[in-house]
């Protein structure tokens, strides 16, 4: 009866371990070829995540994760307590918040124009020559500001003098800081950030534009009523992303434009927590300011998801 | 007749829109061009100009007169000679054990009857939105004994996710499930799938994968700042940073005489020249791909701006 029953049911127990056998016999080989990344990943991106409780302890490197003592929000009270707290947080925002604004649009508006620019020739060399940048390391990056934007030899204070102003010593000034932070970046990667939305403008369809011109509709009516709004969800996802990111800003750039007379508007959280960490060797507070960090972050994707999910109708999940 | 008439006149006034419209379009975007081509455009004649002018700043279109002295200081300097030797060695090795880790982990997630897909993705998702951050990663590295040694900036990011996924989108599109169930009749199985026919239809997305990470590699300056130590260990960009940014060419004199004052002078100008010169070489084999990575690498954003 049972057996029969069994049988009724399609596939025996044999049979299925028969299957499960089979299955996992046939896809063996790729099991081979996914396990080096698993591995790899796993202790490099696993482990530091179940470390992260360091935050909460005082690490002792001895002692190790689990065994140094517990002390619960120690560090965090630390970090909210101390001046740096305001100051890192508000120049982070700032600087992240300014990149965002003016870092958005330009790729945008770039593309728009590649699009609607008819001498093909042209566009491919304004496209060759803006992705370069994008190649350029930061170290370099920045070596070149500090030689362009040098009061005696830099070539920027040399057109500000031949237009009859005077040269500006721009990285001893806290003041500027900001804006050579954000527009060399503007500068390094408008061409390569245009790539997306020249792709997004390349599958509108031409009869689109066929019959906007049929009835008389002038260029700039085009990219209004047509290219703009085809490119608006790659736009908003895009948005959404980088607003997620929002406390992660460069760690690189802004360590290497750093100097003490910049350093009131150049200390982001991600330079506090090499300095803490790294330089100053105090793992438990460095961690503790970096994991505030990657949660303000998480709540800020969220936010910004159902701002955008309830305005516009589009979410990243 | 009339529609005809009403359709040139259209034309006409439409063109006359336009064509403002065409005139300003190219004045923005060769200002564009300027902008951005001059600075990289003044780093090369820059490099090749009189070290004087260069300090006094009269390079503004040509090269003031004619010296590689620049560029002998930096063939001089024998930190960076060692730094670009190291990076070279860097770079190759750590581009192959990407390759080695990502292509096959790709081709097995575009596979749809590969029983462990769903948890496999899962696995590396997870990591693209959480991350340890950069303590717990550094004693991590720390911890497995590889401070100070090359694998510290090869291994830890052997697995870009991002990159991941643009090559499986790519072999998703590129290799039918069709193709591999008829290689399956003829007695095929995966590893003589993927090794047989896989990889020799998948030049592209391998170029795309060597250029990503070959760059990165390249680029990349913060992992040897958090782990390494030893200066003949150092990478290209380490050594750039120490000269480019904490301005510590070979200059020692205390200066005391006009003369020495003179002499300074001179030497700053000579280092100031061959900061120059250093970016130009350092950016040499970035330089020398670029042609061949242009074809490629906008069809790189496009697969990875596929994914959704």
């Amino acid at each position: 009866m049972k057996k029969q029953k069994n049988g009724a049911g399609g596939t025996s127990p044999a049979k299925r371990k028969g299957r499960v056998v089979r299955i996992f016999k046939r896809d063996f080989p790729l099991w081979v070829f996914v396990l080096p990344g698993l591995i790899i990943t796993f202790i490099f991106s696993y482990i530091p995540l179940y470390g992260v409780q360091i935050a909460f302890r005082d690490y002792n490197p001895t002692l190790g994760f689990m065994g140094s003592p517990w002390v619960g929000m120690k560090y965090f009270k630390r970090f909210f307590e101390s001046p740096y707290f305001v100051t890192t947080l508000r120049n982070t925002f700032i600087l992240s918040i300014y990149s965002l604004i003016a870092g958005t649009p330009i790729p945008i508006l770039l593309a728009l124009a590649l699009n609607a620019f008819k001498h093909k020739r042209y566009t491919k060399v304004i496209q060759t020559v803006t992705y370069a940048p994008n190649f350029i390391s930061v170290v370099v990056m920045c070596g070149m500001l500090n030689l362009f934007l040098s009061p005696s030899s830099g070539f920027i204070n040399k057109i500000i003098e031949s237009l009859g102003g005077e040269a500006v010593n721009f990285m001893a000034n806290a003041g500027y800081w900001r804006h050579i932070y954000v527009w060399s970046g503007i500068w390094q990667t408008m061409g390569w950030n245009s790539i997306i939305y020249f792709a997004a403008l390349a599958n509108v369809s031409p009869d689109l534009h066929e019959a906007a011109i049929m009835d008389g509709a002038t260029k700039l009516q085009v990219i209004r009523h047509i290219d703009i709004p085809s490119i608006l969800p790659t736009a908003i996802v895009l948005l959404i992303l980088s607003c997620g990111s929002i406390l992660s800003v460069g760690f690189e750039k802004a360590f290497l434009l750093q100097n003490p007379l910049n350093a009131g508007v150049s200390e982001i959280i991600s330079t506090y927590v090499y300095k803490v960490g790294i330089v100053n060797a105090n793992q438990s507070y460095s961690s503790a300011i970096g994991l505030f960090n990657s949660a303000v972050n998480a709540v800020m994707l969220i936010i910004v998801n159902k701002i955008a999910s309830k305005g516009a109708g589009i979410s990243l999940y | 007749m009339a529609k005809a008439k009403t359709k040139v006149s259209n034309k006409v006034k439409e063109s006359r829109a336009d064509k403002a419209f065409d005139i300003t379009l190219f004045i923005i975007l060769t200002l564009i061009l300027i902008i951005v081509a001059y600075p990289l455009y003044f780093v090369i004649i820059a490099s090749i100009s009189d070290p004087q002018a260069v300090s006094g700043g009269d390079v503004t279109f040509l090269p003031v007169g004619f010296s590689l002295d620049g560029y002998a200081e930096v063939f001089k300097d024998t930190r960076v000679m060692r730094s670009f030797v190291n990076s070279i060695f860097y770079t190759t090795v750590g581009t192959c054990i990407n390759l080695i880790v990502t292509i096959p982990t790709a081709y097995t997630l575009s596979r749809r009857q590969f029983a462990g897909k769903k948890f496999v993705t899962f696995f590396y998702m997870v990591t693209m939105f959480v991350s340890g951050g950069m303590i717990p990663t550094y004693l991590v590295v720390k911890n497995m004994h590889m401070l100070d040694t090359m694998w510290s900036l090869i291994v830890p990011g052997a697995m870009s996710v991002y990159n991941m996924i643009v090559a499986r989108t790519f072999f998703e599109s590129s290799l039918p499930e069709e193709l591999f169930e008829a290689a399956t009749v003829d007695g095929c199985g995966h590893t003589k799938f993927f090794f047989k026919i896989a990889l020799p239809l998948s030049k592209a997305i391998i170029a795309i994968m060597v250029l990503y990470y070959g760059i990165g590699h390249w680029n990349n300056y913060f992992s040897a700042l958090l782990y390494m130590k030893t200066e003949s260990k150092y990478p290209l960009q380490l050594v750039l940073r120490s000269i480019l940014i904490s301005n510590e060419a070979n200059l020692s004199m205390a200066v005391t005489t006009p003369e020495m004052q003179q002499a300074l002078q001179e030497q700053q100008a000579l280092v100031d020249l061959m900061k120059y010169s250093l970016i130009i070489v350092s950016s040499i084999p970035v330089m020398i791909l670029y042609p061949f990575i242009q074809k490629h690498f906008v069809k790189g954003v496009m697969i990875g701006s596929v994914k959704g």
